[in-house]
């Protein structure tokens, strides 16, 4: 097959390009420009797409032995997944940019230009496994990815390849100093990579403005004042800054966050729990189900899944979930699981 | 899918890398890589004094007096640096810091909306840092400085311009500018002009006398010699003030131990290069002929860029410059990669992410249109064959980048 190879810099997307060679097929190495004002360098774990992520990437493609290109991807990956980012925040929404961006740039413009290019394949070094034309979990369960690659269509799933999941991270590395890929021992990304000093309050405050309004309690009754409702996330403990103590003593969680009032509801951990979801724009692995499902529920990248009874109307989905959760927003996504193969995905919108 | 995007195995007898980059580097003569490995093994700062260190000295010398020869003008006219970018900065910045110290009025900078990014960039650090005002000549839609537009731009305040930059040719749609005549303009206002000539060195008859410039950038690589040497041309009278410090073994003006190989390279590539142009002019436009011809053949809607007349006159008779409507040139340049043609999208890049030619912008191309462009090159090594494998394989490529550019899946 011809395969594009998407090269972010890391050791995980040139193990995955080397792995493609070496199976037999043309692959054809790609990093994806996600600013047009690139940074310098990178600092730690944090931002990505710098110039030394480029080099980095270009490097690995020479060890390899594949030709490599850098594609513009900014214009796209700014209206779809940044500005997507802020948006669902003004709104209310906890979005998930990771999702976001294999939804909107890796599997579909990337994946389109490929294909109408000649290519038959996007490669990545995500930790998943097709098997069958479905998603599964990696075998890695620690680095398992399954969760943002969740929302990826059947047809999206027939043309990528994720040649990592069957491994477990520690022998990728193990493999990328083997194979003399100078990228070994680089640090794997973490939190959001377009907002490189991690500082996702102040990134949002930039872009949205100040907004202050008051922090209540179950009641209404006001506990507190902030400067902008979208620095909370439901299930937020830190950064409340509530002078006074509840009448409990019981620490107070973020329950709920509206934008439109400027209002951040604070309450005990207990009400934090949550037992049913719903959610919308459905993506479902073949045809739905038409009665309710047993299945197992994931609702962060991290997360564990719990079970649950999942019965799909329409483009929604209803999930009761067998155990309570903490800290569900809206906005996040949730990936329906059978054992370790993802069945489907919605955006989560109601919950309680 | 049938088209293979494989690159041809190597015994395969059409499988020659097409070379159609030259204006980017073009191969070293054999010629210059005898003359650069006979002086290789020798020891010798051509700064030291005694018999090893004069020994040296002669040969940059003596290179100095062939070049200065190759581009009429006089050896201590000739200034080596490590190429082309360097000249250009010394030029920009050494002519501004000089004029300016003389007369604080000279603060202005015009220079050609088509320049290369060394001149470009130059300009816009010294607006940055050092207070200058760059105005940036326009280009008629050929990317052609018309003189009327700069004795203008003089006549305004001739007192308060610090230098002209014009270059010679364009790098990437390959037209010539009038240089004698804007060169006449400048010093009717008393103002210093400098001219990058790096593309049109050796595709050109470029005699630095007879053009009247007061400085003059060429490079090594771009006419057979080796990569990081390259020389600024400056006038006798014409005062410099250095970029780099240290030594000031040319001229006082530049800075760092001379590169005695790489100058004997340069020298003998640039007087191969002047002494065989008409010929090369000749056989490079044939070529250069040929393939606008037959790319127009199998792509109709295929826009040439640049100067239409393709006399040498008006346009580098190696540039050949085409945008393809509906086409990504990173596209384009991929898929033609992978069926072993060698081209160029032209325009800059940071971090290797292609942004749109600021000379196509200039010269009024729409920006979709500047997007899908690309620029052959033709230089010593090429032939009959590469025209061959262009006209035999550029209609599929665009149509398929077309159809990669369109249907939304443009990114």
């Amino acid at each position: 097959m011809r395969v594009l190879a998407a090269m972010s810099g890391g050791v995980d997307s040139a193990v995955a390009a080397a792995r493609a060679v070496e199976a037999g097929h043309e692959v054809t190495g790609v990093h994806l420009a996600l600013s047009s004002n690139p940074r310098s360098f990178r600092s730690g774990a944090r931002g990505c797409c710098t110039l030394e992520d480029s080099r980095d990437a270009r490097r690995a493609a020479d060890v390899v032995g594949i030709p490599f290109y850098v594609w513009d991807v900014a214009q796209r990956f700014r209206a779809d997944v940044v500005d997507d980012f802020v948006a669902e925040y003004a709104a209310g929404r906890t979005p998930n940019p990771c999702v976001r961006c294999n939804e909107k740039i890796k599997f579909s413009g990337v994946l389109d230009k490929a294909l109408a290019l000649g290519f038959d394949a996007v490669c990545t070094g995500h930790y998943a496994r097709i098997d069958g034309g479905r998603l599964r979990r990696a075998v890695d369960h620690g680095k398992d990815q399954s969760y943002v690659l969740g929302v990826l269509t059947a047809g999206q799933l027939a043309h990528a390849m994720f040649p990592l999941g069957d491994t477990p991270k520690a022998e990728v590395r193990r493999e990328a100093q083997r194979r003399g890929l100078a990228v070994a021992d680089k640090p794997d990304s973490h939190d959001v990579c377009f907002i490189a000093d991690g500082d996702t309050a102040g990134f949002l405050r930039d872009r949205i403005g100040a907004a202050p309004g008051p922090i209540v309690d179950e009641t209404g009754a006001t506990v507190g004042r902030h400067d902008g409702a979208f620095a909370f996330t439901v299930g937020q403990r830190r950064g409340l800054r509530i002078g006074r103590p509840a009448p409990d003593g019981k620490p107070r969680y973020v329950l709920d966050v509206s934008p439109v009032t400027a209002t951040v509801t604070v309450g005990p951990a207990e009400r934090l729990d949550v037992v049913r979801l719903t959610g919308d724009r459905l993506r479902w692995w073949g045809p739905a189900p038409r009665g309710p499902i047993e299945c197992r529920a994931q609702i962060r990248a991290h997360g564990e899944a719990v079970g649950c009874e999942a019965s799909v109307q329409g483009e929604q989905v209803e999930v009761t979930l067998r155990a309570p959760v903490r800290g569900v927003a809206a906005g996040q996504t949730v990936v329906l699981y059978e054992r370790d193969t993802v069945l489907g995905s919605a955006t989560i919108t109601h919950s309680d | 899918m049938t088209e293979s995007l494989a690159r041809p195995v190597a015994d395969d007898p059409m499988s020659r890398t097409v070379y159609l980059d030259h204006a980017a580097t073009t191969p070293m003569l054999p010629e210059v890589a005898e003359a650069m490995s006979a002086r290789l093994g020798s020891v010798g700062n051509p700064s030291s004094l005694h018999a090893s260190g004069r020994s040296a000295r002669r040969v940059v010398e003596e290179s100095r007096e062939s070049l200065a020869g190759s581009v009429g003008a006089r050896p201590s006219e000739i200034v080596f640096t490590s190429g082309g970018t360097e000249s250009d900065n010394l030029a920009v910045k050494g002519l501004f810091w000089a004029r300016r110290a003389a007369d604080s009025r000279r603060r202005r900078i015009l220079a050609s909306a088509v320049e290369h990014h060394a001149v470009l960039d130059s300009a816009l650090w010294l607006a940055e840092h050092e207070a200058a005002e760059v105005q940036w000549l326009p280009v008629d839609p050929h990317g052609r400085v018309r003189p009327e537009v700069l004795e203008a731009a003089l006549a305004e305040d001739p007192d308060s311009v610090a230098l002209v930059s014009v270059m010679w040719a364009n790098n990437e749609v390959g037209t010539v500018q009038p240089v004698a005549a804007l060169a006449e303009i400048a010093h009717a206002h008393g103002v210093p002009i400098h001219s990058d000539a790096v593309q049109a060195f050796g595709q050109l008859p470029v005699d630095f006398a007879a053009s009247g410039l007061d400085a003059m950038t060429i490079t090594g690589h771009k006419v057979g010699g080796p990569l990081g040497v390259g020389a600024l041309l400056v006038g006798r009278t014409v005062d410099l003030t250095p970029v780099q410090h240290g030594g000031g073994q040319e001229r006082d003006v530049r800075s760092g131990t001379l590169d005695t190989p790489a100058i004997v390279g340069f020298a003998t590539a640039g007087e191969l290069a002047v002494k065989r142009q008409p010929e090369r002019a000749e056989g490079l436009a044939a070529l250069r002929d040929d393939l606008v011809a037959r790319v127009r053949d199998v792509v109709p809607d295929a826009v040439l860029g640049g100067d239409p007349d393709l006399r040498p006159s008006h346009r580098l008779p190696g540039n050949a410059h085409f945008s393809f409507p509906g086409c990504e040139g990173d596209a384009l340049l991929l898929l033609l990669d992978a069926r072993g043609i060698e081209c160029s999208t032209g325009s800059a890049c940071s971090a290797g992410v292609p942004q749109p030619s600021h000379v196509l912008l200039s010269m009024g191309v729409p920006e979709d249109l500047a997007r899908g462009s690309l620029r052959f090159s033709f230089g010593h090594t090429s032939t009959t064959g590469d025209v061959d494998a262009v006209a035999a394989t550029i209609g599929a490529v665009v149509e398929r980048a077309r159809r990669a550019g369109q249907n939304g899946v443009r990114l």
